[in-house]
């Protein structure tokens, strides 16, 4: 009879060793999966996983997980400090939206003046956008006790409904011959998160992020608030006794989640998106939900996390077309590396016993 | 404008086809939550549920064996989620939305030969003449038997957790866990079977489209259906009758926003369009005040040892 | 064996080019980028046929690979990098959002060529193309306006972008030429892919009594509702959809990109290719009439057929004046034609149209 333990602490071997043991696995379904669909499996995980990384090509897909792997980072570096005290954004996606629009729309509202200022107010509009839509979800929970998990998921359609409003109308591109879509931002200087650095893909989104990770570490381990947040989602009725404001967490923690994820929102739409346009968000809202618990809502482990979601996509593709693997293939790929990982998940937590059952 | 085209008949009778397949999944995620488990998994479970009912049903030339097996298909994948969370203790909400993008995936590899085809057609009960009657019979007697078996899953799940025993434990294993586990109740068996429950339904709720709303399999066809259910449940406040409401409300706001639509009413579409997504909050904001209802054990993990 | 495999993973392109270079056959490699799944049946679905098209009609001369699913941004620009890089000669970008991404990296690769739908931005290597759907329209208004009994067509239309209200357009004007009591009732469903609400807007059309559908949506959701319906006529979208043939669906419109596909990668064969705007309709065959079936009374169909052969000969234009704005402002006079860059932008209804188009 195999039995769970809980251990006393969870296991730093393991949580270390889970995420390799979870990719092993995928590695070997996977496989299976693609040699199913007759591709030679070596070859397919390879594809994806080698030569984004070594392969031939890798001078130019490199700086490119930087350019997926950000907006996730930033989004998930916020999402995990509510996740982390029980409070549930699961509305990035939104937020994300609506921080683009605040911040294109201040860059379109300049065209074509040029100006050193015009950028840095583009990223506060960006993230006051995300803050603000963030904030509904925040105020009726501390207000009326609803439930944000669905007020933030709700928004991200209402937020959709905005976006094709905007690129149909107030933001369309006025020299665009009627077609949706905005003005490029791209070839408007003032208002272009270029490349810091050409061909390197850091752009200030990825700046962003990094700073958001060391604010998140800081924050988390020496940091009153951090403190509470840790506190509030492990034991909610101490957290009560040792003074934290539910009501403040709660604004707090939707809030920089909404925040940083307009940010991530303004430096796509500024950078390498360019435009708004209806189909402009691609889901990194929720795909950084999937990253956040990936890297066990810890800072360090979203950056790890949040690389490899990119690398997946990014090798998916190369396999795609060079493979002739269809994108669900990859969906399904996808889906497995988060199975294993949750599964494992379990040994840094409990370990097994084998042996009969003691009384309880 | 001419607001004389809205047929409110029609309007109604349309609502609650345009409901059945919500109705179905929220029915199904109210079971699970009920008993305590929060699973986000509700579109991946309903879309691989509309292929498995759209192949089985075009290869047998029945769509009663297609819903069968929507309902066995949304069950096993709704089994993995299952082994997730109650066998390794896995967090539900990111098993959830794993859940989610498994579905999506392993549904378009299993549609590939399937795009294109016409399903066999479902016809509607026939009730004779009492389908003649005016208003009602539109409105009641005119429909496809599953938007039925809805309506019947409804009350069959309110009477179940009202009055009889299986639906007490199940009600206990959601408020409390440990006391549950006190009393000699198997928490992850009852739990396992209620997430297998939830996952026949969203799978029925998926061939509901692809086998009798649409009809046709195309990829990613629940286009966001079962985020909705998920929503409804809480909506609900986690009571059948109020997700009946509240999926007819749903469909009936989507349905006028179309109808308003058509007979020219100058109002922006795109702020139609969102309409029914800022009711729902409304609502929710209205109903928060109800926090009687939430099941105390609502997305925790549970152990027997801890 | 390890390292072997490994590099033979990583090198597939180019071993690939090295050694057909090595016998002086090049394979001439096309890629597709395309913005939804190849399953959706429409519009994604008809440019893989085209691309099928290409690797029948030219074998082992070609290679033809794509990505689906590649969302317009970022993530478009990586993948047509890694078709150039992996030695692409000619990269077909399918969707409206990748032309700005289109142009940025055509101009990091000139010796690759690229070929951009429904965009209006070209550069030396860089090539548009587009379909005359409009034109198709046209025949369906004139059925449309034929078999009306209730004289209310209703129309579904996605997001009103100039593509789609061209083809409300098209339609009306042909529809209320041949009855001059029709009217429009139309329903955007704000959406490129929802089929369950394609469903839901169909059927409130022909509850709000239109016995004609005209779909700007590619799903077989309007003609499943139409079949139940009994009465209401509808026609094909992006695909034949001949499975709902010959009643309701009467006719159709097809996405026909398979033998511009073909003449494209000809021309790259033969190093004629060149930076050209295509915008084709059913003269060149790029928009396709599915079969006009029984349904449509035999008078019907004939002048259905003969308006058809009078737009692919060119001898009559779909938009030829007099027609008047909606506002009753004059647009073309007697007999003056519509010019191209009018019809690729058009943002408004002509005369007789009801409702604003949405802001």
């Amino acid at each position: 009879m195999i039995r769970l333990e809980k251990r006393p602490r969870p296991s730093r071997t393991f949580a270390w060793a889970t995420p390799l043991l979870a990719v092993l696995a995928t590695f070997f379904f996977g496989g299976v999966l693609f040699a199913l669909l007759g591709k030679d499996p070596v070859q397919s995980i390879l594809t994806i996983f080698w030569q984004p990384l070594f392969g031939e090509f890798s001078f130019f897909y490199r700086p490119q997980l930087l350019i997926k792997g950000a907006p996730l980072v930033l989004i998930a570096i916020g999402l995990s400090l509510g996740f982390r005290a029980g409070i549930w954004n699961i509305g990035a996606e939104g937020q994300y939206i609506m921080g683009a629009l605040f911040g294109a729309g201040v860059g379109l509202a300049f065209y074509p003046a040029e100006g050193v200022f015009i950028f840095p107010l583009m990223v506060i509009a960006g993230a006051f956008g995300g803050w603000a839509w963030a904030m509904i979800p925040a105020v009726l929970k501390v207000r009326f006790g609803t439930n944000e998990i669905l007020v933030s998921l709700m928004l991200v359609y209402v937020a959709e409904q905005f976006l094709a409003s905007m690129s149909l109308g107030l933001m369309k591109n006025p020299e665009g011959f009627g077609f949706p879509g905005s003005r490029n931002l791209q070839q408007y200087p003032s208002a272009h998160n270029a490349e810091i650095i050409t061909n390197s893909g850091m752009h200030w989104g990825v700046v962003a992020a990094m700073i958001a990770v060391i604010f998140a570490y800081v924050l988390l381990a020496r940091h009153r608030l951090g403190f509470a947040v840790r506190v509030t989602g492990e034991a909610p009725r101490a957290a009560r006794f040792s003074g934290v404001n539910p009501g403040r967490l709660i604004l707090f923690c939707l809030g920089t989640s909404g925040m940083l994820a307009g940010l991530a929102g303004l430096f796509e739409v500024s950078g390498p998106a360019g435009q708004v346009s209806i189909d402009f968000n691609v889901g990194y809202g929720f795909t950084a939900i999937i990253v956040a618990f990936l890297g066990r809502l810890h800072p360090v482990g979203i950056v790890l996390a949040g690389l490899l979601m990119a690398l997946t996509y990014i090798g998916g593709d190369i396999a795609q077309s060079q493979l002739g693997l269809p994108a669900a293939a990859i969906q399904v790929f996808q889906g497995m590396l988060l199975f294993f990982l949750l599964a494992f998940d379990l040994f840094t937590n409990y370990r097994l016993r084998f042996g009969r059952t003691e009384a309880a | 404008m001419d607001l004389s085209a809205i047929n409110p008949i029609l309007l109604i009778a349309a609502l609650m086809s345009a409901a059945t397949p919500i109705l179905l999944a929220a029915t199904g995620e109210l079971v699970v939550e009920r008993a305590g488990v929060l699973n986000l998994g509700v579109e991946g479970m309903m879309i691989t549920g509309a292929i498995c009912g759209f192949s089985i049903a075009v290869e047998t030339g029945s769509p009663t064996t297609g819903f069968i097996a929507a309902a066995v298909g949304g069950a096993v994948l709704s089994l993995l989620f299952a082994l997730l969370t109650q066998v390794t203790l896995a967090n539900q909400v990111a098993s959830g939305l794993a859940l989610t993008l498994f579905g999506l995936g392993i549904s378009s590899l299993l549609g590939q030969g399937y795009v294109g085809v016409k399903p066999p057609r479902m016809p509607d009960v026939n009730f004779g003449p009492l389908s003649e009657i005016p208003v009602i019979g539109p409105i009641l007697f005119s429909h496809d038997p599953l938007l039925y078996v809805g309506l019947l899953l409804v009350a069959g799940v309110w009477a179940v957790l009202r009055f009889t025993r299986a639906g007490l434990v199940l009600r206990a294993v959601g408020e409390n866990h440990d006391a549950a586990h006190a009393l000699g109740y198997k928490v992850v068996r009852i739990r396992i079977l209620a997430i297998m429950f939830g996952g026949a339904l969203a799978g029925m709720g998926g061939a509901y489209i692809s086998l009798i709303r649409v009809p046709q399999w195309t990829e990613g066809m629940t286009a966001g259906v079962g985020w909705i259910a998920l929503a409804l449940v809480v909506f609900a406040s986690w009571k059948p009758w109020r997700v009946l409401l509240g999926a007819y409300l749903f469909g009936g706001i989507t349905q006028l926003q179309l109808n308003l639509q058509g007979a020219g009413v100058a109002i922006p579409v795109e702020y139609l369009a969102m309409s029914p997504y800022v009711i729902t909050i409304v609502v929710l904001v209205m109903l928060s005040a109800d926090k009687s209802a939430a099941p105390g054990s609502l997305g925790r993990s549970f152990h027997a040892s801890s | 064996m390890k390292l072997t495999t490994l590099f033979a993973g990583a090198a597939v392109a180019l071993g690939l080019a090295t050694v057909a270079v090595a016998d002086g056959h090049e394979k001439t490699k096309v890629g597709f980028v395309y913005v939804g799944p190849i399953g959706d049946g429409g519009w994604t679905y008809e440019h893989d046929k085209g691309r099928l098209m290409v690797e029948k009609e030219l074998g082992d001369a070609v290679e033809t690979v794509y990505v689906e699913n590649v969302a317009e941004g970022p993530d478009s620009e990586r993948v047509m990098t890694q078709m150039a890089l992996d030695g692409a000669d000619l990269i077909f970008t399918t969707s409206f959002g990748y032309m700005d991404p289109t142009i940025n990296i055509a101009a990091k690769f000139p010796d690759v060529k690229f070929e951009h739908a429904t965009g209006y931005k070209r550069a030396d290597n860089v090539s548009t193309y587009s379909a005359r759907f409009y034109e198709g329209r046209a025949i369906q208004g004139h059925i449309a306006g034929k078999m009306t009994k209730s004289n209310i067509v209703g129309y579904i239309g996605s997001f009103p972008i100039p593509e789609v209200i061209r083809g409300i357009n098209s339609a009306y004007i042909h529809a209320s030429k041949v009855n001059p009591d029709v009217e429009f009732k139309i329903i955007w469903v704000y959406t490129w892919f929802d089929p369950a609400k394609e469903a839901d807007a169909a059927k409130t059309l022909i509850e709000q009594g239109a016995d004609v559908v005209l779909q700007h949506t590619d799903s077989t959701a309007p003609q499943a509702a139409a079949q139940e319906a009994g009465n209401v006529v509808t026609f094909g979208q992006a695909s034949d959809m001949a499975q709902y043939a010959p009643f309701p669906r009467v006719s159709s419109i097809i996405d026909e990109w398979g033998p511009y596909y073909v003449a494209r990668t000809k021309a790259v064969m033969d190093g004629t290719w060149e930076s050209m705007d295509t915008w084709d309709g059913i003269g060149a065959g790029m928009v396709g009439i599915g079969e006009i079936s029984d349904a449509v009374p035999a008078d019907v169909k004939e002048e259905a057929l003969a308006l058809k052969a009078a737009i692919a000969d060119g001898s009559y234009h779909a938009f030829t004046g007099p027609i008047n704005k909606q506002d009753g402002s004059a647009w073309l006079a007697d007999g003056e034609t519509a010019d191209d860059g009018t019809l690729a932008g058009m943002n408004f209804y002509v005369e007789g149209i009801q409702g604003d188009i949405p802001q």
